[in-house]
């Protein structure tokens, strides 16, 4: 009983100060004092004792009569944690909030105002096959440059699963196919129209159709990409019966765009998708609240019907799927779970209200090398450059599609990520720093009280992409548990990867992460290593095992 | 002026195939005054402004009170064999530009061969010279006697880099504590160079009465010269030990004759403030505090060995005082503390992030288990005089299995959760 010892910790600390106390007070000799010792140790034990029966025997009884809920401290004695947490906000109307110590909220300059503008700028679009895990490098396209699209028209599929259709995002004209690496498809292009046209699709009622249908109609819609499927966080397989389903409803990654104005008005399509992804998995569909701030998240995330709920709070990566589902119920192995963003939740939601495949994203533009960071409507796969078009500032800047810890780096001519909601401008670090080690010129972002950062715990950074060191070998150690709210070693589990120890990997929990919860390990490390490659080294390596 | 420097550092830089020795020295240096311009490639895009650099060079600041305090003390451990300056601040150039000539010489042999070894194994392996003897080349002068022969300490420090370091890999690799494995080797292949009373105190030949000190030009020509010019006093070629001087450390007086014994020769706030013979930097408890507090305030060493250390040593100082069989097991528990090196070790030695336990529940055990077993050592053990060094040593070897232990347990959790999942 891990918790039972956590609870009757404050009794045994105050008993054992009290001992030290009175031993300070006893002048006499140490032999006497050390019988005095012994004896206090054996009233301690005996209350200790006495304590864990009376707490036991009231968490059976509290579990035989179903009042136990998962967390809640039914015990005598108030736990170490619940004396010094803070009091949950009202809202989560004492719902159970899991509180996560682990982590690090980096700030940095240039957070989108809260503004939604038409990127009426962005002309192409781009689905990447790429984005998708688990497919060939090599799809079928089936659309040739020249011809015309509609919205959800098919672009391309994967040889080995035909049936499940990669689809435009937007109506217009194909303009390109172009190849990558080994003559892999890297983008197949569309020009978009002005006003979008769709392809209309017959969708099923949910009320009555069956799983197959619908699964069915989402592989046909375009919409299937959608789910990933975790361990490895690949595409979701059609011929499997996810055991879960979780959507994080908010984002703690730095910059990252803030979900509850993301779907105002759009309460209907979220309940809609929402109500699909229950026919999807035996389980049942997990969304994780977000309990930090004092105001309570959007309307829309916390009415959401026919779903179970979960409040977190703490600092990143509180928001991210993989950690909440490792609080939620963790994936073990031969156990597959999907996920989702919220606004791939509303597409799905948009299928069964609007009756066609709708692709529209708001997308956060920030980093502190734009003028204007602020939010504007787009379709998924907008190109990057036009996204940030008259709104950079000069210099050697780099886009990134995601957030600045796990997103991807992009040039103005490639596209935003298919799962992306986020485009980072930041600067290149591409300087020599005199004695940048010892006496740093600018303040940086950093975990490490070397550095006055957390005397200005509110203090916003103007971070450039400079690895501020070299890489070596690990060093330190506890360094990364300290940003990984996980009961995970990470730096064993990096370590099983390295040496290619698959099934010290399984054990040590290689099947509860993906690369974007490692990210916060990567960013903090003193020794500069790649993590979150390590990791997608090691996640590659399992899924060819499985 | 920065930029010029840099041109003029990027003019310089050797041609790394014809000169593959000089373009690792010269960038070990550059790297030294430059941050370079690397860029993050894939991964995360921003990287905390922590390296391994500013790392170890926060525990060589933590270190820097002990070398200033050990310095003074050389000098005045000096002084009081001879009974001049007996007081502590008289003839404070004259200690302080003693310990300063006695020291000099370790610090700059340490670091010709520690680094000169470590640059040509970078060299040999084609990468940057790592910075793993930034703090291995600190601690070692602490640790060493201030009379230790220097080609005793050469000996020493090429056994623990090639030995000890290289051997296993280079920087981060290494199964034991660099700096310690030097030490050690002094202590087992040079005995009788190093135990023993006199080697605590610098610059005398004999401990009998009348034996006089050993001065080289450095002192009589050079400083005293100096001094005269400001009409300071000066280093006396006609001292000589004085009568009833021991030497001896409060280990010994312990093992012998108990508190009592340690007291009678020395007064319990000379212990504190560390006026007594022994290692040139663990002697002054109020510097290794402040470094320790340094250390665990700037999340460099891990508080978790530090105080599972103390635990441990106090738990098997109360054991001992409660079994009370030898003089030495008589010692107050606390006083222990005090006496010996075990803050030093404590601070600089065990929490060697490398050697030590890589969980934090090892690292509880880790530091536990240094506590006592070091105790042990030093008070059950008459051929070791401290235990501190033999103890972490043995635990650098058992680290490894406390994590076994640790992480097989963690395993053990999450294929349980699946076994029931299952079910």
């Amino acid at each position: 009983m891990r918790s039972g010892i956590v609870r009757t910790f404050p009794l045994f600390f105050l008993v054992l100060a009290s001992n030290e106390v009175s031993a300070q007070s006893a002048s006499g000799g140490s032999s006497s004092y050390f019988i005095y010792a012994l004896i206090a140790l054996a009233i301690v034990i005996f209350l200790y004792i006495v304590i864990q029966v009376a707490d036991n025997l009231l968490a059976i009884e509290a579990r035989s009569s179903n009042a136990d809920k998962r967390g809640v401290n039914l015990g005598l004695f108030p736990g170490v944690k619940d004396i010094f947490a803070g009091k949950a906000p009202s809202y989560t109307r004492d719902a159970h909030v899991t509180v996560l110590h682990q982590g690090h909220n980096i700030l940095l300059e240039g957070e989108a105002a809260h503004k939604l503008e038409a990127a009426t700028g962005v002309t192409t679009y781009a689905v990447q096959p790429m984005n998708f895990r688990g497919i060939l490098p090599i799809p079928k396209v089936v659309v040739e440059p020249g011809q015309e699209v509609k919205a959800g028209d098919e672009l391309f599929h994967d040889k080995t699963k035909p049936e499940i259709k990669f689809v435009s995002p937007v109506s217009g004209e194909v303009v390109a196919i172009n190849r990558g690496e080994k003559r892999a498809i890297a983008e197949v292009v569309i020009l978009a129209d002005k006003t979008i046209s769709y392809r209309s699709l017959n969708a099923p009622d949910l009320q009555s159709c069956t799983r197959e249908t619908l699964v069915n109609f989402l592989m046909e819609s375009g919409a299937w990409p959608m789910l990933r499927q975790r361990p490895f966080d690949v595409l979701a397989e059609p011929g499997v019966v996810p055991r879960d389903i979780f959507i994080s409803t908010f984002d703690t990654a730095p910059l990252a765009p803030d979900l509850n104005f993301v779907v105002e008005g759009k309460g209907a399509l979220f309940q809609k998708g929402l109500d699909a992804l229950a026919k999807l998995t035996s389980g049942a569909v997990h969304l994780g609240l977000d309990a930090r701030s004092a105001k309570a998240p959007s309307a829309v995330f916390t009415e959401a019907a026919g779903v179970q709920k979960h409040w977190f709070s703490g600092k990143h990566p509180a928001g991210n799927v993989g950690v909440q589902i490792h609080h939620i119920n963790p994936i073990n192995a031969n156990e597959k779970v999907w996920t989702l963003n919220v606004q791939d939740v509303i597409s799905i939601g948009a299928l069964f209200v609007e009756g066609h495949y709708n692709a529209a994203r708001v997308v956060a533009l920030t980093g502190a090398e734009l003028q204007a960071p602020k939010y504007v409507q787009t379709y998924a796969g907008a190109n990057m450059g036009e996204l940030v078009a008259g709104n950079v500032k000069d210099g050697n800047i780099r886009l990134v599609s995601g957030d600045v810890l796990s997103g991807s780096k992009k040039s103005p001519q490639e596209f935003l990520n298919f799962s992306d909601d986020q485009v980072t401008a930041i600067g290149e670090g591409d300087y020599f720093e005199m004695f940048g080690w010892l006496l740093p010129l600018s303040l940086r972002p950093s975990v490490s009280k070397t550095f006055p950062n957390f005397l200005f715990p509110s203090y916003k950074f103007h971070a450039d992409t400079n690895t501020h060191g070299e890489k070596r070998a690990f060093v330190v150690t506890g360094q990364y548990e300290e940003v990984l709210p996980m009961d995970i070693y990470p730096q064993h589990l990096f370590k099983a990867i390295l040496v290619n120890d698959i099934e010290r990997m399984e054990g040590l929990g290689i099947f509860e992460v993906i690369e974007e919860d490692v990210a916060l390990c990567e960013f903090v490390c003193t020794s500069k290593q790649p993590l979150q490659e390590i990791l997608r080294d090691g996640l590659d390596t399992m899924r060819e095992e499985a | 002026m920065k930029k010029e420097l840099l041109q003029f550092l990027k003019r310089i830089e050797p041609d790394k195939k014809k000169s593959p020795f000089l373009h690792t020295l010269y960038d070990g240096f550059f790297t030294f005054a430059f941050t370079p311009d690397h860029v993050t490639k894939g991964g995360v895009h921003i990287r905390d402004g922590m390296d391994l650099k500013r790392l170890m060079v926060h525990v060589v600041l933590a270190m820097q009170l002990c070398y200033i305090f050990g310095m003074y003390n050389i000098g005045h451990q000096h002084f009081n064999a001879i009974g001049e300056h007996t007081s502590l601040f008289s003839g404070f150039h004259l200690k302080l530009f003693y310990g300063l000539i006695q020291i000099l010489p370790i610090v700059i042999v340490t670091h010709v061969v520690g680094l000169g070894i470590e640059f040509y194994y970078a060299m040999r392996k084609g990468h940057g010279i790592e910075e793993g003897f930034l703090v291995t080349g600190a601690l070692i002068p602490l640790i060493m006697p201030p009379d230790i022969p220097l080609w005793i300490l050469a000996m020493s420090v090429a056994f623990a880099v090639i030995i000890g370091k290289e051997a296993f890999g280079g920087t981060g690799m290494n199964i034991l504590n660099i700096a310690l494995l030097s030490r050690v080797f002094v202590f087992f292949a040079y005995p009788t160079t190093i135990s023993g009373d006199y080697v605590w105190v610098s610059g005398l030949s004999d401990f009998k009465a009348g034996s006089p000190v050993d001065y080289g030009w450095w002192h009589t020509s050079f400083s005293n010269t100096i001094f005269e010019w400001f009409g300071w006093t000066t280093f006396d070629v006609k001292s000589a030990v004085v009568d009833g001087f021991t030497g001896a450390t409060p280990l010994t007086l312990g093992y012998n004759g108990g508190w009592q014994g340690i007291t009678n020769v020395y007064e319990p706030s000379q212990l504190f403030w560390g006026l007594i013979p022994g290692s040139v930097g663990e002697t002054c408890k109020p510097a290794i505090i402040a470094g320790a507090l340094f250390l665990i305030f700037t999340g460099v060493a891990s508080w978790r060995i530090m105080v599972s250390m103390v635990l441990g040593a106090a738990v098997m100082g109360m054991i001992f005082n409660a079994w009370d069989a030898t003089a030495f097991m008589d010692v107050p528990w606390h006083q222990h503390f005090m006496i010996g090196s075990f803050l030093f070790a404590m601070a600089f030695m065990a929490t060697d992030p490398v050697t030590a336990s890589s969980t934090n529940r090892g690292k509880w055990i880790y530091g536990f288990l240094i506590g006592a077993i070091g105790l042990i050592i030093r008070v059950m053990n008459p051929a070791y005089p401290e235990g501190w060094m033999l103890a972490i040593l043995f635990m650098n070897v058992f680290a490894p299995t406390i994590d076994h232990f640790v992480v097989e347990g963690n395993i053990a959790r999450r294929l349980k959760r699946a076994k029931k999942a299952t079910a």
